[in-house]
């Protein structure tokens, strides 16, 4: 198999594997209990706060641990918008994010009176600072812009955004699943009060995540319960998922700049061998402000669904953008929204590489896709 | 080896074909056609039926049982155009149409067998009750599945439009087998579905009520009209035209001191036309839209004509009358010959051909 879908889940790393191993066997205690193997879970956990903490330059009793980013980027909004009702109504995000924000925007519109702004994005699937400023009103109290997307990989202008938030002293959340442990981030300098990500996306297990809460934001917690997680998110922790997503983090520390390179060299490779041998593709959003490992095309005339099996079928795992519970496609909200034609929203294939990757299988899938792109347009 | 795709549903028939081709040595793809229009998934689990949210999960299950990549292919946009817009087109105009011919015609055997062809597939399969056949002058055409004890649950009538082209890129393996049968194999196979019930409901209308499916779907309520007798006597009020069929006898809400029928709908004048059973009767049709298996060609035929998926078929002959249009004479009358509805002609045990009632 080779795999090209690391936008949508990465291998998790051997050295995460043995980490974890010891939480899943022997160390089986719970945190929050007062004997040795209780102690010796809740100073795994300790260690990946820090670690996961470091990534992005925060403090470790900054992180709070979930089951994800879909459960971080529901409480950021949910509680965001409820601790300031007293404060305003309006929240502000953008057409192009993940429906973990999207649909709770929806919810938070239909069940609790929330009015929200979806900003445009360019052709080019970069958000405007300037539209996020246009559309604060005295209401505003949330702004939530992605820090990369996760359909075209494109890298949102956070540090002006959140500038502008701060100095409109209104609440700042991004959901940075697919950016953390991909690029360099720095919450203080990036202005970010909140920020989710996710353990599977940067090759640790899934079923953990982190919010990041800006010590001093008062921010009340989501899941109620056992008073984990200092009172803001109950629940036995899911230790050997955390333990396995701080070893994840400390990982992608060490290696971003190295790895950065290797991924970007070979996505590069690809991406010209694709634009230059294939006829009629088209790279979906910016080439310059877009995650290293990220590549989206349109085929013209091709029907991505008969794409992707037919990849498959090969043995070679990629995605049309955003994954469809059903497993059947739609067309692509953050495509509709760079204002691309419905036919080219609906053409497009995503190839995100990782690590373990290697020019080789590149090679292979461009070739590959050439033999099946010209046998679809016969 | 041949590479056969499977429009797998989630019930025993198709997961059964599925099992059965994998026996026989194809390299067997499962396909579940979404085909639901709904995005809210209460509707979505609600919705049994032939190709449902819930069908998706079965399928999925049968499919990793039998080890096969298994994928779920989008036709939501040609369902709504050729099947559902069909469907409300024909009740408002005072036909009375078959959908799942149309979704047949137009959704399985043109888009699924299109994209099949597409990812490399040689043929498609579906668990249809209904044998491919090649005859002896080369056509190819459809024989009536397995009979025990006069029993049979052939569907060949639902499938008389595929071309020559898409029969000879089909499969239906489960023809050669009874009801009883298919689900011993799948029982025998440890298949999930063996004792799955049948689905009988259109699809896209799972509580049965076409004409609150369509109010919904257009927005429009149906107007209300009169009730009259062949002499164009008002015999009292119905509920809009598209609550009724021909043919249709009980919840017409009225009591004339006889049984009484819907004999004609006249979408024209809004008005309905009930008669007494004998007035239902009739020697002859007029079909269209033609579509001839077994033959190159026909000019006068005898054959069994059948008027609706769960009638009988009767004797007849039939007689091209134009390009497109056949009359049908049958031997004895017939009761409640309703437009919309197909009239598919057979010849010993196999289709010949079949037509729209006009």
């Amino acid at each position: 198999m080779i795999y090209l879908d690391n936008a949508a889940s990465t291998k998790p790393a051997d050295e995460v594997i043995a980490a974890m191993q010891p939480f899943l066997q022997e160390a089986y205690g719970n945190p929050s209990a007062i004997y040795r193997i209780g102690r010796k879970s809740r100073d795994a956990i300790d260690h990946a706060r820090s670690q996961t903490a470091r990534l992005i330059d925060a403090r470790p009793e900054e992180i709070f641990f979930t089951s994800g980013g879909t459960e971080s980027d529901n409480w950021a909004l949910v509680a965001g918008f409820e601790s300031q009702a007293d404060k305003g109504s309006h929240i502000i995000t953008t057409r192009i994010e993940h429906h973990a924000i999207l649909n709770t925007c929806k919810y938070l519109e239909t069940s609790r009176g929330a009015h929200v702004t979806y900003v445009d994005v360019h052709e080019d699937g970069i958000v405007d600072p300037d539209d996020i400023q246009k559309a604060i009103t005295p209401q505003t109290v949330l702004i939530s812009v992605m820090t990369a997307n996760n359909e075209i990989g494109t890298i949102q202008p956070i540090r002006e955004i959140g500038q502008i938030a701060k100095q409109n002293n209104i609440q700042f959340h991004t959901d940075a699943v697919q950016a953390y442990g991909h690029i360099p981030l720095d919450v203080h300098a990036m202005n970010i009060d909140l920020l989710s990500a996710s353990s599977h996306k940067l090759h640790g297990p899934k079923g953990a995540g982190i919010l990041y809460i800006k010590k001093g934001v008062k921010f009340p917690g989501f899941i109620h319960g056992g008073s984990q997680e200092r009172q803001r998110r109950s629940g036995t922790e899911n230790v050997a998922s955390i333990v396995g997503m701080g070893t994840a983090a400390e990982l992608a520390l060490k290696a971003q700049a190295q790895n950065d390179q290797i991924i970007r060299s070979m996505r590069d490779h690809m991406l010209n061998r694709i634009l230059n041998e294939i006829p009629d593709v088209h790279l979906n959003g910016s080439l310059q402000h877009r995650l290293p490992n990220n590549i989206n095309v349109s085929f013209n005339g091709i029907d991505v669904e008969s794409l992707l099996i037919r990849l498959d079928l090969l043995g070679i795992a990629a995605s049309s953008g955003a994954a469809c519970t059903s497993g059947s496609l739609t067309p692509s909200h953050v495509l509709l929204a760079l204002g691309l034609p419905p036919e080219r929203s609906k053409n497009a294939l995503r190839l995100s590489l990782s690590i373990y990757n290697t020019k080789d299988e590149i090679n292979t899938v461009v070739d590959k896709l050439k033999m099946i792109v010209s046998e679809l347009r016969k | 080896m041949k590479t056969v795709v499977v429009g797998m549903s989630g019930g025993v028939d198709s997961s059964v074909a599925a099992y059965l081709l994998k026996q026989q040595g194809y390299n067997v793809i499962g396909v579940t056609m979404q085909i639901w229009q709904e995005e809210d998934t209460c509707t979505i689990e609600r919705n049994g039926g032939c190709c449902g949210a819930s069908a998706v999960a079965d399928a999925r299950r049968v499919a990793n049982c039998l080890d096969i990549p298994y994928y779920v292919m989008n036709f939501r946009e040609v369902f709504r155009h050729k099947v559902i817009d069909y469907f409300i087109k024909e009740y408002r105009s005072g036909r009375t149409p078959n959908p799942c011919i149309a979704c047949n015609r137009y959704v399985k055997w043109q888009s699924l067998l299109e994209k099949s062809l597409a990812i490399g597939a040689d043929y498609i399969a579906t668990g249809h009750y209904a044998k491919v056949v090649q005859l002896d002058n080369g056509r190819w055409t459809l024989q009536t599945s397995k009979e025990l004890n006069g029993k049979s649950k052939d569907q060949t009538y639902a499938l008389y439009n595929l071309t020559q082209s898409q029969l000879a890129r089909t499969l239906m393996p489960i023809g050669e087998y009874t009801k009883d049968e298919v689900r011993k194999i799948a029982e025998d196979a440890g298949l999930p579905v063996a004792h799955k019930p049948d689905s009988e409901e259109i699809c896209f209308v799972p509580d049965n009520d076409y004409a609150g499916f369509i109010e919904r779907d257009t927005g429009i309520q149906d107007k209300p009209g009169n009730f009259i007798d062949l002499k164009g006597k008002i015999l009292g009020k119905h509920k809009g035209i598209t609550h009724y069929t021909v043919g249709q006898r009980r919840g017409l809400g009225l009591a004339v001191g006889h049984p009484i029928f819907v004999k004609k709908i006249c979408p024209a004048t809004n008005e309905i036309i009930l008669a007494e059973n004998a007035d239902l009767l009739e020697n002859t049709l007029e079909a269209v839209d033609i579509n001839i298996m077994a033959k190159e060609d026909i000019a006068t035929e005898r054959v069994m004509a059948k008027i609706r998926y769960n009638s009988k078929p009767a004797a007849a002959t039939i007689e091209k009358i134009g390009d497109d249009r056949i009359r049908c004479t049958f031997d004895s009358p017939q009761c409640a010959i309703t437009p919309g509805q197909s009239v598919v002609f057979y010849q010993d045990d196999h289709i010949l051909g079949g037509g729209t009632i006009v």
